[in-house]
Parts: C-alpha cells; structure tokens; sequence
C-alpha cells in the first residue's frame, strides 16, 4: 500500500539530507550558498507537508520562517557580504572531497544506528526523520570541521540548525514557542556572524580561519 | 506564584532597554550597579517565598541558591566594573558608544542567566542559554583587537556547536516524554516531566543526556570540549572574565544537573554519573598540566576555572548526600573565589600595563593592598585552610576516599599537580622585586575583599540554616 503522506515526508526529508552532502563537496562559495538554499526549501517544504500530513496549522509559520529567513534573507545577505568584501570565491577543504564523504557516508550510518535502536516505540516516521535530522546535524559538524573559510563555517552552522527543526518538526506537537524562539536565535546568530564576517575581514585582510589560528594571545 | 521572581527577571531586562539609552558612560555604570542591587534584593526575598510552578517559571531549593549566588555576584562585579571602566575609557581602550552597549549587555546577560535558572521549560531554558552565549559573545568581542575577534569568533562556533547539540538532546527528551504526557507544552516542562519520570522510555533518554552533556558541557567547559574557554576569558574586559568563570559556567552545569536528576527519578536508565566523572577528572588533570606553561596572568586563572568545573563535575558525578554537599558548597566557592581573583587580576593588569606574568611580578611590595588580596585569593582556590574551597575538597576527598579509593587517589593527585602551578606563579606575582610599570590603582578593592571575607567565614563557619539548605538540595539532586 502507498502511503503518501509518509513518502513525501520521507522525500522531503531524504532531500535535506542529499542537499547536506551537496554541501560537502562545493569549492565555490556562491555554488556552496545555492545548495544551501536548495536545502532551506526542502526543509520549508518538509515542515509545511507534516503540517498539512499531521493537521497541525502552527508548523505552517514555521515553514514560513524557514523559507523567508533560510531560504531567502541569509542567502542573499550572505552573496552581497561576498561581494562586499571581495572574497576569494573558490575555498580549498581542508580535507580531500573523498575523504570527507567517505566520513559523511559513516556520519549517517552511525547516526541510524544510534537513533533507530532507542526508538522502537515511536512511529515509524518520527524515527526516520529523527535519523535524517541527527545525519544532517553531524554533516554540518564535519563541513565546519573540513572547511576553514569564516563563510563556510557560517553555513555549516546554518545547516546544523537546518538539522534541528527538521528533527523539531518531525516530532508530533512541539510547541511552536520552541521553533520561534529557534528561527529568533537562528536571526540574532546571523546577524552577529555578519558582524564579525565584517571585522574579521577588517582585522585580518582574509577570511580563512588558519591564518587568524596564529593569533594566540601567547604567541610571543 | 509571588511577584518577586518575575520581579527578579524583569529587572535586568528593563534595566538592559534603559542603558541603551543613556549616553554618559559614568551614570550608565552606576545605574548597572543600582540595577544589580535591585535585582538581588528581590533575589534574596525568593528565600522566604514559596511559590507554585507555573508553565514557564519554577523555584525549588536548588535554583534559589544560584539565582541568589547569580544576583550576588553580578552586584559585586558591577561595582567592580563601575571602578575598572573608567581606566579602560582613559587609556583610550573603549569609547563611550562600546561602553554604552557593554552596559546594556551586562543586564541582558544578567537576564538570560536568571532567566536559564528559573526556567520551567526545556525551551525556554535552551533558549536562555542560547542567549547568554550569544551577549557574551558581543562583549568578549568589546575591544575589536585581533586576538579579541578570534577568541570570540571561536566561543561562538563551539558553543554554537555545542548549545545545537543540547537542542537536539532537548528535542529527543521531548520524544520520550511526548507519548506520556501527550503534545504540547506539557511534555517540555521541568516539574511534569519530574514527576512523570518513571513511565518515560530510558533508551531514549540515555541518547538524550549523551547530547545534553556534551552540548551544555561544552559551556561547562569541560575537557575535551573547553578550548573556548582560555580565550574568552584572556581577551575580554576583565569583569565580563569574572561573571563568565562565576557565573555562566555554574548556569550550565546547573542544566546539566537538572537533566541528571530526571535521568536519576527515571530509575531504569543509565547511570548518568560515571561519564560526568570522566569528564571531571579529564578536565581537572588537562587544566592541572596547562596551568604549569601559561605566561598570561588571565588565561592562567581560566585553566583554574577549567579545573575546578572539573572537581565539581566529579563531585556530582559520584552523587550521594555529602559529595552532591561538596558540590554545592564548592560551586559557590568557587564563584565567590574566582570572581574576587579576576578583580584583583583587573587591578593589577591595569596598574602593571600588561597581561603577561613576567611583566606583574611583586605586586605585594608595589601595591600591597592589591598584593596581599590577589595572595589570599590564590590561597583560597588551591585549597589551603582556612578558606571554604578548603572545606568543600577536604569534604569530597573523605567522601570519594570512603567509597572510591582509587577514584580519591586520582582526584588528589590531580588537585595537587594544580596547586603546585598555583602556588609557583602566585609566588612570582606577589613577591620579588617590581617588573614594569607601575601606575597608581584607581578604584575601589571593596568587592575583592567582600568576597574573600565571605569565603574566608564558609571556611571557618557555615551557619546551621545554611547547612540544612544545602542539604535538602544536596538530597534533592540524588
């Protein structure tokens, strides 16, 4: 039997994740904030669809949330940040493309074999979602890990809290009070990015995290 | 519920929104410290009122204590900022439009702590720390120096790391609880989820407090997970350093703890205890061996602070009546202890024109005052008599010795690799013949030797009411 509302909730979900290796392996900044738009409007569309699926109105703000601030305002502040301050456009991962999928594909074998055994009495969606979200979670860990550049980090951050309310709207009835207070926090974080986006370009004349490691405070 | 614990969070906020409008540095800096006061009296009458919980508030025996401790400490650190702004505006360090936002962000980080202690609910308490991260972030930030830019830079993406892996602790908690209590607001709140604990899923809550732990831990500033920790604390102003090892590290062992306590009524999880321990010991011994090659008087004491969340976490960890007593008694120590040390530190770094510890050496013959309290300081958090850290150590070790001996023996021989660092660059700071500059102390030592009076009287004297508080939480925690 095919239960629609399950498959598309599983598309959705599996799409975030896909959008999430995507993200792993992009060398140019503009391409890397495609993706991750890409990313925002399945997430928009996962948590819009539990609405419709669940028949739960409140997840509807949050797809909105999601799609005006993820989808549009970030992506957008963030290219003219890029063009702002003249960034070199192409980012070299500090580890190889290779490398880093093959510790993506055991990211999201560990995070199912973690999930999947406690949650025996939930439903099945809510496991596979909560296994989706913690795989993207642990995604956006290794690309802030594997990418030194100040605006990657800054995504891979992003992408962590894309993680979160996708788990945070596959679970039945969460409070909306939760979600708002994340996409207020998502907001507050980006704009404090932005600021030190601006200062550390300021201070440092480049935007790659090596070179500003050097400053110690206990070099001399 | 009484209108004081409102009242208590209403405070700093309101006081947070009024900074921002005053212009004139010098009036800002007294009405903080006239905000602070405000909010701890109000703090101090939440002793005698016993409120019931409401969805979003909650006040037991355990979070009075640190709201209290919170409320104290911010006072005595305002006054203390009052008296170090002034030298910092001076030297051209800071401007009055840096100040003027400092100003509001130290209520607002006032706020978002009270508010994580007296939090209900898994949200809100996630969100106040979310919070606290992101207001400390702007202030470790508040000179705009290179080295400043990058400590806060990474603060921030740790603890960004870390606080979204404590949502996602949160989230699963929420999963467990939900098929109990059903949707909604219910299933996210402390004293539900308390008394319900029994019929929750343990599988799922064991995956929950791994995430919780690291993510508020990180916070804590436990090993591994502590590199923020020296940084934020070196490259800030020296009082946001104070409230920082003070306070913010306490807020968060306290959602630690709170998370440990309803794995604890749930009975048929894992024991949360030993990986607490682990992670104690492993940042009591790291920060035991660092303390030894620090050269910056500041990211010296952050070591300290690393070490002694680490004793306090052990504390916990091993549970029961006396060491969770211990605990308690030594995370108030500790706050008051290390709080008074980075004023001193303040001073000193002031008076001498640098951070490095090779630049502040005998500062008891240059400025003896300010000397001899920085010496009683030091003292008192290596844990000689008869100060209170000494009582709280003394009180663990006997304990751990009774029921875990090889367990004590680590834990001494940690301590004691941290006191030998101690106690050689103390040496070198309060004695010697003066290096560097020597500038005149403005301000007042008052906080400093508040502090040590009140640490100095726990060593020598608890009062009976006090112990009995403590107790009852002590045997709340479990």
């Amino acid at each position: 039997m095919i239960d629609i509302g399950y498959d598309a909730a599983h598309l959705l979900g599996a799409l975030v994740l896909l959008t999430s290796f995507a993200l792993l392996y992009q060398r140019r900044l503009f391409s890397l904030l495609n993706v991750f738009t890409v990313q925002a409007l399945a997430l928009s569309g996962a948590a819009a669809w539990q609405g419709y699926a669940h028949d739960e109105p409140h997840l509807y703000i949050t797809a909105i949330l999601t799609l005006a601030l993820k989808a549009i305002a970030i992506p957008v502040a963030l290219h003219r940040i890029i063009q702002r301050l003249h960034i070199e456009r192409t980012v070299e991962p500090a580890l190889g493309i290779g490398l880093t999928m093959v510790a993506g594909v055991s990211l999201v074998t560990l995070s199912i074999l973690l999930v999947l055994p406690v949650t025996e009495n939930a439903t099945a969606l809510t496991r596979e979602d909560l296994a989706l979200s913690l795989s993207v979670v642990l995604l956006g860990l290794l690309m802030m890990i594997s990418r030194r550049n100040a605006v990657s980090q800054v995504v891979g951050f992003m992408s962590i809290e894309n993680g979160l309310i996708l788990a945070a709207v596959g679970v039945a009835g969460m409070p909306l009070v939760v979600e708002m207070s994340i996409a207020f926090s998502v907001m507050v974080a980006f704009i404090i990015f932005g600021i030190f986006l601006f200062q550390i370009r300021e201070r440092f004349e480049t935007l790659d995290m090596r070179k500003i490691e050097s400053f110690r405070g206990e070099s001399d | 519920m009484t209108p004081a614990l409102p009242f208590v969070l209403i405070a700093p906020l309101v006081a947070a929104l009024l900074l921002v409008l005053v212009p004139n540095w010098r009036v800002a800096s007294w009405l903080n410290v006239g905000a602070c006061a405000v909010t701890l009296a109000a703090a101090l009458t939440l002793f005698t009122a016993k409120p019931a919980a409401t969805a979003m508030l909650v006040l037991d025996a355990f979070n009075v204590t640190l709201i209290a401790l919170t409320a104290f400490v911010g006072l005595t650190t305002s006054v203390f900022s009052a008296s170090y702004i002034g030298h910092e505006v001076a030297s051209g360090k800071l401007n009055p439009l840096r100040l003027r936002f400092y100003h509001a962000m130290y209520q607002a980080f006032l706020f978002t702590m009270l508010l994580a202690l007296s939090a209900n609910n898994l949200g809100v308490l996630w969100v106040a720390v979310e919070g606290a991260t992101l207001t400390t972030v702007l202030m470790v930030s508040l000179y705009r120096t290179a080295a400043s830019i990058e400590a806060a830079w990474k603060y921030f993406i740790l603890c960004g790391v870390g606080i979204a892996l404590a949502l996602f602790g949160t989230i699963l908690i929420y999963l467990a609880a939900q098929p109990v209590m059903g949707p909604g607001l219910a299933a996210m709140t402390w004293t539900r989820l308390l008394a319900d604990s029994a019929k929750i899923e343990p599988n799922i809550l064991n995956l929950a407090f791994v995430f919780l732990l690291i993510g508020y831990g990180t916070k804590v500033g436990l090993a591994p997970l502590h590199a923020w920790l020296p940084d934020a604390h070196a490259e800030g102003p020296t009082p946001i350093s104070a409230v920082l090892s003070g306070l913010l590290l306490n807020v968060a062992l306290y959602a630690v703890l709170r998370f440990k306590m309803l794995l604890a009524a749930n009975g048929a999880t894992m024991a949360p205890g030993p990986l607490m321990m682990v992670m104690g010991l492993s940042s009591l011994f790291l920060a035991g061996l660092m303390l030894y090659r620090r050269r910056d008087i500041k990211r010296f004491f952050a070591y300290s602070s690393i070490e002694h969340m680490g004793i306090i976490a052990f504390a916990f960890g091993i549970g029961g009546p006396l060491a969770n007593f211990a605990g308690l008694l030594h995370m108030a120590m500790h706050s008051l202890t290390k709080s008074a040390i980075f004023y001193a530190v303040g001073h000193a770094v002031q008076a001498k024109g640098t951070q490095k510890i090779d630049g502040i050496r005998g500062l008891t013959v240059s400025h003896p005052a300010l000397g001899w309290g920085l010496l009683a300081g030091v003292l008192a958090i290596a844990g000689l008599p008869p100060f209170g850290v000494f009582m709280s150590e003394f009180l663990l070790i006997t304990n751990t010795f009774a029921r875990q001996p090889l367990l004590a023996l680590l834990l001494v021989l940690g301590i004691l690799l941290a006191f030998g660092a101690l106690v050689l660059r103390v040496q070198q700071i309060c004695f010697g013949a003066p290096t560097g500059e020597s500038h005149p102390i403005h301000g007042t030592l008052a906080p400093l030797y508040a502090h040590l009076a009140l640490v100095l009287l726990a060593g020598l004297w608890l009062p009976g009411p006090l112990v009995a508080w403590f107790q009852t939480v002590a045997a709340m925690l479990g």
